[in-house]
């Protein structure tokens, strides 16, 4: 019984997908030394229509957009192995492919049995060799998955494929007439599906660290509100709608508190923490100066925070259990809307040089900053959930679109929306999910 | 037992059922901001009065000064420029002359900031405008402030003088 119910929750789960444009990604500077693999065509080897969904496709894409390494593309492959029998290494060792997929896809009743292999060119070994089973609905996104085994298998790093980004959405100029969604989509874009829309402003999401729930503000009532959204029932919870503002929403890395800003007083916002079981708040900054975009330290005990308490915006950290907040950026004058990177030791921020606006990111450790991008409206960073990618919304053509780049700086690459007249903004990248 | 386990399953179903009709449906648009049309409203007519004449408001006469609801504000500043001090003052002693006459002061930024920042700035715009009238003498219960930051932007292309038009705290009259 409790079964049936579960499939009834299934079916309500999948089926919010709102008809939408899909995000094209382009590589807008790339490194030398990707390393060229080879993913083969997947076979499929029984009477009937093939799947809709190019595993293949999706895997090559996934690995191109890491920077690490380039897919090789079809028409250049001299043969097309569907089974480890039927490789020639020699085909790939001259066109100098370091590591080779092979795979095949079979009918398993209304499901799919997917079977993959990875060998290294060279020694002809398998790396890897696995069959996974996935309903029709779920293959790209068991093509992601796959993405991550051989990622993590090549670089020793969990990849990030098989995780979802949030953004808002908005159409119209951005005037009075503008449409507003929050969106949730696959890693690279595909699969968007509107969670939440309205004709005002929706601003700051932010996912809870098990990827269940997106906190956010929302401009619905013409005030603004802090809420709380299951991404998978649409349930919604109203946290704040205090007097003044209620902004900048951030998980806590247990999922138990959420980082807000309020205004402790007209015109004068501060941190505060509200827990997530009792709403109650606790006021974590004090000054009189404009205290905003809290973000988390991975082990839960301090938050980095903007404030121009010495004059221009700068980032500042202060500790939950006390004390006075410690600036930590010096470099120009606006550094703004911090996040910090899943090990703790890289600062990415918003950072202005010459008057444009950048992604930069600071070694906590020497204080160095690095400006990543080049863009003049680049905003609202937030790093993948593995480190190793950031990504962030810029101004192309004079509309925002979602980028990503390397933490290094060595590549980066832009989602863009096909939709005319849509722009994106506040990207957040979500969790690991469990499954 | 088992059948009030299998009633309540079934109640779950429906729950759940429900929560989809919920997910898929879009959520109602809130109505727009209030236009301030308070002032301008007919009197209501009735068959046995005579026909009355009444004054449009000055807020909607293009020359006079409390026809302009809008102070602009330098980068990154929310100080108020000495030109937008006549206007603000008649808006004070117009407030301060019809007491129940409510407003909203709404701040915005230009786009040359982070969102959530911006949000700050916007709101430190609207509490100039709000501190001034006060010191004017307006009663606080008569203004509301909201920031919304670099949303419901005027103007929309990459230049100073788009952006200068961005930067602004509108006082927006409220109808009662």
């Amino acid at each position: 019984m409790w079964r049936r119910v579960l499939l009834v929750f299934g079916l309500c789960m999948l089926p919010i997908v709102a008809s939408h444009a899909t995000l094209e990604i382009t590589v807008t500077r790339g490194v030398n030394t990707a390393v060229p693999v080879a993913i083969v065509p997947f076979g499929w080897e029984v009477q009937g229509p093939a799947p809709s969904t190019d595993v293949a496709a999706v895997i090559g894409a996934d690995l191109t957009r890491s920077g690490r390494f380039k897919a090789i593309p079809d028409k250049s492959m001299l043969e097309k192995p569907t089974q480890a029998s039927a490789i020639n290494f020699t085909n790939w060792r001259i066109l100098a492919v370091n590591d080779l997929v092979i795979g095949r896809i079979k009918p398993a009743g209304s499901n799919y049995q997917v079977e993959f292999q990875l060998f290294n060119v060279y020694t002809g070994q398998q790396l890897l060799g696995l069959s996974i089973l996935t309903t029709p609905q779920g293959l790209r996104w068991t093509a992601h998955k796959i993405s991550d085994l051989i990622y993590q298998k090549l670089t020793g790093q969990q990849g990030a494929f098989a995780t979802r980004i949030a953004y808002v959405e908005i159409s119209g100029k951005g005037g009075k007439d503008s449409h507003y969604a929050l969106v949730v989509a696959d890693s690279d874009g595909a699969n968007p599906q509107t969670v939440f829309e309205s004709s005002q402003p929706i601003m700051s999401p932010d996912w809870s660290p098990d990827g269940k729930y997106i906190a956010y503000v929302s401009f619905e009532s013409g005030l603004p509100a802090i809420y709380m959204q299951d991404i998978y029932t649409g349930k919604r919870e109203l946290l704040s709608e205090r007097r003044g503002l209620n902004s900048a929403p951030a998980f806590s890395p247990d999922g138990k508190s959420l980082a807000m800003v309020l205004s402790s007083s007209p015109g004068n916002p501060d941190i505060y923490v509200m827990d997530l079981a009792t709403h109650k708040l606790r006021r974590i900054t004090h000054s009189e100066a404009i205290d905003t975009e809290p973000t988390w330290s991975p082990d839960g005990r301090s938050l980095y925070f903007t404030s121009d308490r010495g004059g221009s915006p700068q980032i500042y950290k202060v500790s939950l259990s006390g004390g006075a907040p410690q600036r930590i950026t010096f470099d120009g004058n606006y550094n703004a809307r911090s996040r910090i990177s899943p090990d703790g030791k890289t600062l990415a921020m918003v950072h202005r040089e010459n008057g444009q606006l950048r992604i930069a990111v600071m070694n906590l450790n020497t204080g160095a900053l690095l400006t990543l991008t080049d863009g003049s409206l680049d905003k609202s960073p937030s790093f993948a959930p593995n480190g190793g990618m950031i990504i962030y919304e810029a101004d192309y053509h004079d509309r925002g679109v979602l980028a990503e780049v390397s933490v290094d700086g060595q590549v980066s690459e832009r989602l863009s929306e096909s939709q005319r007249g849509v722009s994106v903004y506040a990207p957040v990248w979500g969790p690991f999910l469990s499954q | 037992m088992k059948f009030l386990r299998y009633g309540f399953m079934a109640f779950v179903v429906v729950l759940f059922a429900a929560g989809c009709a919920k997910t898929v449906k879009p959520v109602t648009p809130p109505p727009a901001t209030a236009p301030s049309t308070s002032a301008t409203t007919p009197p209501a007519t009735s068959t046995a009065a005579p026909p009355s004449v009444t004054q449009l408001s000055p807020l909607d006469d293009p020359n006079n000064i409390l026809y302009k609801k809008v102070v602009y504000f330098d980068f990154d500043k929310s100080n108020i420029k000495p030109e937008f001090l006549d206007m603000l003052t008649a808006h004070a002693k117009y407030l301060i002359a019809h007491p129940s006459q409510k407003i909203r002061i709404e701040g915005y930024t230009d786009e040359r900031g982070t969102w959530e920042y911006n949000i700050a700035l916007g709101d430190r715009r609207a509490q100039s405008v709000r501190r001034f009238l006060l010191f004017q003498g307006v009663n606080p219960d008569q203004i509301s402030t909201v920031s919304y930051g670099e949303a419901h932007s005027v103007c929309s292309q990459h230049n100073e003088a788009c952006w200068s038009q961005n930067r602004r705290a509108v006082l927006v009259y409220l109808s009662p």
